[in-house]
């Protein structure tokens, strides 16, 4: 037992009349959305942010330039996915790009913004603050998922948009020869082109859920980055052993290259539905798993 | 009599408190038997019984490592305790986090802000987070708020510009973003300067004055004193006695203090009038008169007199919250420091 001795209250300690103090106030649906708001705006607005978008955006023009040179030099050969038909038609270097991209670049930009989300709120501080306002765990958890599921959106975007530009600057446009041989026009093309961009930032939701578990471990940011990307570029490795075939369909990336079915006429809808029926299996696992941890977490940061 | 300027203040402070009749008995915060044990086997807090009344500057004493800030964690609801339950305006914590802390505001272990956001930018966010708040009338909040502790002139600079003592105010800006029932604030003058602890503490009686209940936590007497109608005194995770400030200071023995340039002289009368605990410097003794009365004070005052003592000064000065401190826990106050 407590060895306090509360004293004898002989002059009794009182109220004074709550006069300008809080009345109870309601939760509104406004109210409720503001964080996933602030969240957004916060994402965008770190300079962390916006410089990896600008490393996604330059390296569409690297591949464009280096295209432009070897067709110059007229040596053929080997490559990434598409890049044969990249100088017959620049929107190509869209989905080239998009391939390079993925396996690594991608990811990276992914993870360092999905591992630091709860971690460098906590790192700083900030994240108490954020909970006595108080936000609810469950709700600033959503909130950070899903700015970083838009993350994976302007990610995959700037890939495209730079590509678009540096395509249409460097070799020709216009009608597009699809992988099976078939003929569409610039617009149609372009459309294809906005959905394989959805289709790719969604195959990057499984990513943003391990990385916001990653997250609720630890209360260093630097640490569950660094964590979550060399998760990406482990299980990479392991989808490259043939002997670990049984397993690699459960990988979350292994189908990450099913986009290039969408390039067909009619397309085909079978790995890339496969790959986001896999994504919402991690999304649904480590989202969980989050919450499970963060939901009953001592915050001491 | 001398009496110590400090203690007068605060006595007159909390008598003008005490005798108004409680509409009712609710307590703002009541814990029992609240404990908190971390992981490495620490006991942080150690069986906690703390009661803080409604409209009371509550000052929660203790040197660094006494467990103030893990009790604070705890009725925020942001660690669980490993026993005990704390309820915080009438509702269990960590339960009723969501319909509790609306109504709180909360400095806990210094301030934490967005580097890259402007102050203004920093309270926008952070009153965001609370789904009660309106986004309309956010931008009025946020600028009322930066008003009330003089940021509006720094408000569109980056935080991470601004000084310590800048960090600290705009920290109470958020706690201070919606009217609120309680302000719970750890600490809230480290690192500050003179000028920037007057002003904190000035806020403090301003926004206790509008009829919400403060719980302060510090590590230094004379703030407590200064600001504060209720105390609790903590120690290496226990609490050691809860009262109104003028109850534990009158807790501290009272000792008779004569001014005189005879201390030799004076010393030998006060030693066969059983004055104990006798400390003597060059123009004053003092020391723990037991059985002094009305009637006795005079006689002693005349047998010094009649002695030779020139006596220049005369009477019980009453003894100061750090008084009570030590004679509570036997130990000077910063020794965990
Ligand atoms: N996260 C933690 N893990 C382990 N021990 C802790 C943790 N936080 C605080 N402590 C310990 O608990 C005790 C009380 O700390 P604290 O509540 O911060 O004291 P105060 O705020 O009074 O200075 C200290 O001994 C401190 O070392
Ligand atoms: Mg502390």
């Amino acid at each position: 037992m407590s060895q306090a001795e509360a004293l004898e209250a002989g002059t009794t300690p009182t109220a004074r009349t709550a006069g300008a103090a809080a009345a109870p106030r309601a939760q509104t649906a406004a109210g409720f959305a503001a964080l996933f708001r602030s969240e957004l705006v916060l994402t965008f607005r770190r300079t962390r942010t916006i410089a990896l978008l600008g490393i996604l955006a330059v390296l569409p023009v690297l591949i464009g330039v280096v295209v432009k040179i070897q067709t110059d030099g007229a040596s053929g050969g080997q490559g990434p996915a598409f890049i044969a038909q990249v100088t017959q038609n620049g929107l190509f270097l869209v989905f080239t790009s998009l391939a390079v991209a993925l396996p690594v670049f991608l990811p990276m930009t992914v993870g360092v913004v999905a591992g630091d989300s709860i971690a460098g709120e906590a790192a700083t501080g900030t994240l108490r603050y954020l909970l006595v306002a108080p936000a609810g765990r469950t709700r600033l958890l959503a909130a950070k998922f899903t700015a970083g599921l838009v993350f994976c959106l302007a990610a995959t975007l700037s890939v495209v948009a730079a590509a678009v530009a540096t395509g249409a600057a460097l070799f020709p446009l216009g009608e597009v020869t699809l992988l099976s041989g078939d003929t569409i026009g610039l617009g149609a093309a372009l459309l294809r082109a906005v959905l394989v961009a959805g289709v790719v930032a969604a195959s990057l939701a499984g990513l943003v859920a391990i990385g916001l578990f990653i997250s609720t471990l630890t209360g260093s940011g630097i640490a569950a980055m660094a964590t979550t990307v060399v998760l990406v570029i482990t299980v990479q490795i392991l989808d490259s052993f043939p002997q670990l075939h049984a397993i690699q369909p459960f990988l979350f990336t292994h189908r990450w290259l099913s986009f290039g079915d969408l390039l067909r006429m009619p397309m085909h809808w079978d790995n890339v539905l496969q790959n986001l029926g896999l994504q919402s299996l991690y999304v649904a696992v480590f989202g969980s798993a989050a919450w499970a941890r963060f939901s009953s977490r001592d915050i001491t940061a | 009599m001398t009496t110590a300027p400090d203690t007068e203040q605060v006595r007159g402070r909390a008598d003008a408190v005490g005798p108004t009749p409680a509409a009712a008995p609710d307590d703002v915060i009541r814990t029992s038997g609240l404990t908190k044990r971390f992981r490495g086997g620490q006991l942080a807090v150690d069986g906690l019984d703390l009661t803080v009344p409604r409209g009371s500057v509550f000052g929660f004493l203790g040197p660094n490592g006494s467990g103030k800030t893990t009790t604070i964690r705890m009725l925020m609801g942001l660690i669980a305790p490993s026993a005990g339950v704390a309820t915080v305006l009438g509702a269990p914590m960590p339960q009723s986090v969501g319909s509790v802390l609306p109504r709180v505001g909360a400095l806990i272990e210094g301030p934490a802000l967005y580097g890259f956001l402007s102050g203004r930018d920093n309270l926008a966010r952070f009153d965001a987070a609370d789904p009660t708040s309106d986004p309309r009338t956010r931008a009025h909040r946020v600028t009322e708020a930066l008003d009330r502790v003089g940021l509006t002139a720094a408000a569109s600079k980056k935080a991470r510009a601004y000084s310590l003592g800048m960090k600290q105010r705009l920290g109470l800006a958020s706690a201070l973003l919606q009217p609120r029932e309680l302000l719970v604030l750890d600490e809230p003058t480290n690192g500050l300067d003179p000028q920037g602890m007057r002003e904190i503490r000035a806020l403090i009686r301003e926004v206790a004055a509008d009829g919400t209940t403060v719980f302060l936590s510090s590590h230094l007497l004379d703030e407590i004193e200064q600001v504060c109608t209720h105390a609790a005194v903590m120690s290496k995770g226990r609490l050691v006695v809860q009262g109104t400030v003028a109850e534990l200071a009158s807790r501290a023995q009272g000792r008779l203090v004569v001014r005189t340039p005879d201390v030799v002289a004076a010393t030998d009368v006060l030693t066969k009038h059983r004055v104990t605990d006798l400390r003597a410097d060059e123009a004053r003794v003092d020391g723990i008169a037991t059985a002094l009365d009305e009637e006795s004070l005079p006689r002693l005052c005349a047998a010094l007199v009649s002695a030779g003592v020139r006596v220049h000064g005369f009477g019980l000065e009453r003894g100061t919250l750090e008084d009570a401190f030590v004679a509570l826990t036997g130990e000077g106050f910063d020794v965990a420091g």
